[in-house]
């Protein structure tokens, strides 16, 4: 079987894999990194979002073997030291989950969407932004203030980056 | 997904001698249109060439009078291109409109032209822009280029390398978005360039993207929103679907046309 290597979360990592293994696949059966999400077939629902080489993707929707080299970060790299991450922080204290199945992906778009427009976004740019990512809980209000907040201590928090 | 064997190589001659050697293969571009087919089980090519590597596909540049985008640059970097948000930014808008994000972060222009999806929006800005196809073979106006509901002018193999789009004096694209897939129930991109103006339209037609020669006529006449007035299109041919009527298609071919002219007067 075909060999790929890359990074997860600081951590090189390796396996053999099937040619088809997509990289949410490699996340959570290989390397044991359940908190990425699969919620669809179609690429709609963000629930797999992780970041690669810094920006967002739907992990459901590439190869692993495609991912060579790559520096990967899932919801399990954002923590540092015991302690959330401003933008998971924010979920938790504006209420912006239920079930939580979203959750991880949420976290990784907003996180993204930070990294390209800033610590100080409108309503209207949070939910134009958030349109790879369905929630069937919350109606997303919760999520949205969330995320305005999160944004706003990511700005404050010099930890926030790194984890990229 | 079927198995298939992976194959990645590092330039764009290395990806055709080898597609032309391993039968029923396919090229992977972003694999936003391709990865979801395969898992669905509706494509299954024996091997998949992934272009991502290679390095001379990739690129925005400026010549002359045209911009030549790689076939696998993404809809991010094309949003994000400075020349393209200078020299011809309803292409630029265009490309912020496709998907999500993280569908513009792998999604790329090439995979886009060549799967040519009937509501796709990038086939109507290489019609409206008379945007030439460039392949490891030829150069392919793009109205001979996109023939029908996913099929184009490509053979058996052959690779889009680059799109050369020539800069218009103005041009906009409108797009009324399917709220859930966030494709084109109708999107509408008029160009004008000399005392001429061009328009596609996607999503609407049943043989996918195609250009209203009444309403290019109207236009080349006066361009402007008022240069329509009078004029309606007709629902024969359109699609009539679960999320659209043709006669509602038709009616928003005007309203996108008539929005288009007047952002691209805007600008
Ligand atoms: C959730 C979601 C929403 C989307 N929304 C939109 C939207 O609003 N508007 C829109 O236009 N699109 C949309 N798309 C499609 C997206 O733009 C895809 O990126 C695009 O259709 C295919 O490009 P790709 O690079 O991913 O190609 P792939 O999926 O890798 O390939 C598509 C096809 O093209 C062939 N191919 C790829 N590159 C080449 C080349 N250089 N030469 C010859 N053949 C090639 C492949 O063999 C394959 O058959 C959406 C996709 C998803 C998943
Ligand atoms: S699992 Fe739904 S988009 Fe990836
Ligand atoms: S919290 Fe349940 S799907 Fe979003």
């Amino acid at each position: 079987m075909p060999k790929v290597s890359m990074v997860v979360n600081g951590n090189k990592v390796s396996g053999d894999i099937d040619s088809r293994t997509l990289l949410v696949q490699f996340l959570r059966e290989e390397l044991r990194l359940t908190g990425t999400h699969v919620g669809c077939d179609t690429s709609q629902c963000g629930c797999c979002v992780v970041h690669v080489n810094g920006s967002s993707l739907k992990s459901c929707t590439v190869l692993a073997m495609s991912l060579e080299g790559a520096n990967v970060v899932t919801i399990e790299g954002l923590a540092q030291d015991g302690k959330l991450h401003p933008m998971q922080e924010a979920f938790r204290e504006n209420h912006g989950l239920q079930c939580g199945f979203c959750t991880p992906g949420m976290i990784m778009a907003a996180v993204d969407m930070v990294n390209r427009k800033g610590s100080n976004m409108d309503e209207a740019t949070i939910r134009h932004e958030l349109e790879g990512n369905i929630c069937r809980c919350t109606g997303y209000h919760n999520i949205v203030k969330a995320i305005a907040d999160g944004a706003r201590n990511m700005a404050v928090a010099p930890q926030a980056a790194a984890a990229e | 997904m079927y198995a298939f064997t992976y194959h990645r190589p590092e330039t764009a001659r290395k990806a055709t001698n080898l597609v032309a050697k391993v039968e029923d293969a396919k090229f992977l571009a972003g694999g936003m249109t391709l990865l979801p087919t395969m898992k669905q089980r509706l494509a299954a090519p024996t091997a998949l060439i992934d272009l991502s590597t290679a390095e001379d596909l990739r690129g925005v540049e400026l010549k002359g009078r045209n911009i030549v985008i790689g076939a696998m640059t993404r809809h991010f970097d094309v949003a994000n291109s400075q020349i393209v948000k200078e020299k011809i930014p309803a292409l630029a808008d265009l490309a912020g409109m496709i998907g999500d994000p993280a569908v513009r972060h792998r999604g790329t222009i090439g995979g886009s032209v060549a799967n040519n999806d009937p509501a796709a929006d990038y086939p109507s800005a290489c019609m409206a822009l008379n945007a030439t196809i460039i392949t490891n073979k030829r150069k392919i106006p793009a109205d001979e280029f996109f023939v029908g509901l996913f099929e184009t002018a490509l053979e058996e193999g052959e690779l889009i390398v680059k799109i050369s789009f020539p800069i218009p004096s103005k041009a906009a694209y409108e797009k009324f978005r399917n709220p859930a897939s966030r494709y084109a129930i109708v999107g509408v991109f008029v160009a004008k360039k000399g005392s001429v103006a061009r328009v596609a339209v996607t999503g609407a037609g049943s043989g996918g993207v195609f250009r209203p020669n009444r309403l290019e006529a109207a236009l080349t006449a006066k361009f402007h929103p008022k240069g329509l007035d009078g004029l309606s299109f007709p629902a024969e041919g359109l699609n009539t679907d679960i999320h659209a009527d043709a006669e509602y298609r038709a009616h928003l071919i005007m309203v996108m046309t008539r929005r288009a002219v007047a952002k691209a007067l805007a600008k």
